[in-house]
């Protein structure tokens, strides 16, 4: 190992880890260039290569590395969160109306298809404008720029280097939320830690928002896959010893480094523009049922990135390559890159819940940024397989167990939905307890769903 | 999950093996070839139960890679890549093995939300967990973890 491996837990957590984390994270410690430490969030499992969970940064003048798999096959994955500025009254009143509209609506599963179909030029100016392509197109508000990471497009993006491959799994994908863990809630504020914060992010007790989850669909994965492939078949040649293949990677200052980091930027943008459209989606469907919400974005955050940023390392400031796989950015008050708006509270870091449970808003710290890159956790985290929850729970009696609690579900496959069953994860609230005594990111406000649309 | 049928001596089939947040799929054959089949079928498991998939089409899939286990990473990419362009299943696989040179027919149809109840997408087979080995019983074990 280069640097020491960090992993955030209580006792609790670190003992229902699997072994394969802190095994991760030491491999990751090996890797050529990294700065520091090899950091795990308190919802880290299991990855590839990388755990999920997983922050490393690298330095390009130590021979630093970009990995695919330390980003993911799922570039960009990430929350954005929309305030309706309406109590929870006026929601119940409407809720199946809400969820079914919200569902018929939504393209959601999978070989569910979006409305959208891009000629070559579109979709090149979509990977490189992101969600300000978006908005150009019709697809939200000026507004939401300002509410996006990167102001909603990530630059150094370069479409020559997605494959043919990639752009043709894309075709049918834009503004569809895929499958998996990925979904669209409606959510009411139960619960406000920080007063102050919460007011100035728009979040008030008793009010509902509306939260997205989901990536860059097709073009990410095939991205991931592809780079993934070249880089574990070139990195013997780089003299780069892989402790385990999926640790793939090549030099930062290299070829094939510059054209991974090209196309997983495209890959950002692909997803930034993939959630813009989706607001927009949500924003027709309020309108027609209920139109009093104003569905204003309070941010669009990323968990599956590699990032350019400058941070103080022993007391002078490096440009690194923070990689964060299922880890959310968390820059602290006062941070340069980020809204103004939230210089003064820290950026809010919007963490999902599973399908049921509580989701949380939290914001930056100072503490954070020399804690672990200004990073915190992304999720849950799964505590059970697939398989374990489809022996486990029947999703005909997820849906009603939920519904006799007032959360309507919606998703096209009832196996879904019992792979996706709430106690097939993690505590969320025990994860998030952990990243705020951690100091990685402090707690503002708790979130619990009311209508859920799966895929 | 799984579904294994005896061939002489030797099991012959695929399962799912678990791993935290996704699923390992790993077929198992008296040659690599049926084992590579037999890995393809675990990824369609993931997805729907195959038997519901019926064999209205076909495509041909050829890969190349510098060794098996490669090989069974693209091959099941190619698949996943052919199932996400094409808004296909595939049920039915046949697959030539040389050197490591891998040509293939898939059998399927295109994905009726409704009767095929799809429950989750593949979106990439990960080299986490790959293998291709034969086993002390003379058997030939693919395997990989793809990412859902």
């Amino acid at each position: 190992m280069r640097v020491p491996g960090v992993i955030f837990a209580d006792e609790g957590l670190i003992r229902s880890m699997d072994d394969k984390v802190p095994e991760q994270v030491a491999n990751v410690a090996k890797l050529p260039g990294i700065v520091k430490a090899s950091y795990a969030m308190p919802d880290a499992h299991w990855g590839y290569g990388f755990p999920i969970g997983g922050v490393a940064a690298f330095d390009p003048d130590e021979g630093g590395i970009v990995s695919a798999g330390g980003v993911g096959f799922d570039i960009s994955c990430g929350v954005r969160t929309l305030l309706t500025g309406l109590p929870l009254a006026r929601v119940e009143a409407v809720k199946v109306a809400l969820a079914d509209t919200l569902f018929a609506r939504i393209p959601a599963g999978v070989g569910s298809t979006g409305a959208l179909r891009l000629s070559a030029e579109e979709m090149d100016a979509m990977l490189v404008g992101g969600a300000r392509w978006a908005i150009e197109q019709g697809f939200g508000r000026p507004e939401d720029i300002e509410r996006i990471e990167e102001r909603g497009a990530m630059s150094g993006a370069d479409p020559a280097q997605v494959s043919a491959a990639a752009k043709r799994r894309q075709r049918d994908e834009m503004g569809t939320l895929g499958s998996g863990n990925h979904y669209l809630e409606v959510q009411h504020i139960t619960e406000v830690f920080d007063r102050a914060t919460a007011e100035s992010f728009g979040l008030v007790a008793g009010e509902v928002v509306v939260s997205i989850h989901c990536g860059s669909r097709g073009l990410g994965h095939q991205i991931g896959t592809e780079y993934l492939r070249e880089m574990a078949i070139s990195a013997p040649g780089e003299g780069i010893v892989l402790p385990d293949r999926e640790l793939a990677c090549a030099p930062i200052r290299s070829r094939l480094g510059a054209r991974y980091l090209g196309a997983m930027r495209a890959g950002i943008n692909c997803a930034l523009a993939n959630r813009q459209i989706l607001t927009h989606l949500t924003r027709d469907v309020f309108r027609e049922v209920l139109p009093a919400a104003t569905l204003a974005l309070l941010y669009d955050v990323s968990h599956n990135t590699c990032k350019v940023e400058t941070h103080v390392v022993d007391g002078k400031p490096r440009q690194l390559f923070v990689h964060r796989k299922g880890a959310t950015r968390a820059f602290g008050p006062g941070h340069s890159d980020m809204p103004r708006v939230f210089v003064a509270t820290g950026q809010p870091v919007l963490i999902g819940g599973s399908m049921g449970t509580a989701s949380y808003v939290l914001a930056g710290t100072r503490h954070g940024e020399t804690a672990a890159f200004a990073s915190a956790c992304h999720g849950a985290g799964r505590s059970m397989s697939r398989h374990e929850a489809t022996r486990h729970w029947h999703g005909r009696r997820v849906v009603d167990d939920l519904a006799a609690r007032g959360i309507l579900i919606r998703s096209v496959s009832s196996r879904g939905v019992a792979e996706e069953a709430p106690g097939a994860y993690k505590n969320v609230t025990e994860v998030v307890d952990v990243a705020d005594r951690a100091g990685l990111a402090r707690k503002v406000a708790r979130l619990e769903p009311l209508v859920c649309i799966k895929g | 999950m799984d579904s294994q049928h005896s061939c002489g001596e030797l099991k012959v089939g695929w399962e799912h093996f678990a791993h935290g947040a996704d699923i390992g799929v790993r077929g198992i054959g008296v040659t690599p070839d049926e084992a590579f089949e037999q890995a393809a079928l675990a990824v369609t498991a993931v997805i729907v139960d195959p038997a519901r998939v019926e064999a209205r089409e076909m495509i041909e899939i050829r890969c190349r890679a510098p060794d098996l286990e490669l090989l069974l990473a693209d091959w099941l990419n190619a698949l996943v890549l052919a199932m996400a362009t094409r808004n296909m299943l595939y049920g039915r696989f046949e697959v030539k093995i040389d050197a490591f040179a891998l040509t293939a027919k898939a059998w399927g149809e295109t994905i009726d939300r409704e009767r095929h109840q799809p429950a989750v997408e593949v979106k990439g087979a990960t080299y986490t967990a790959l293998s291709v080995r034969r086993r002390d019983d003379g058997a030939w074990v693919a395997q990989c973890v793809v990412d859902v």
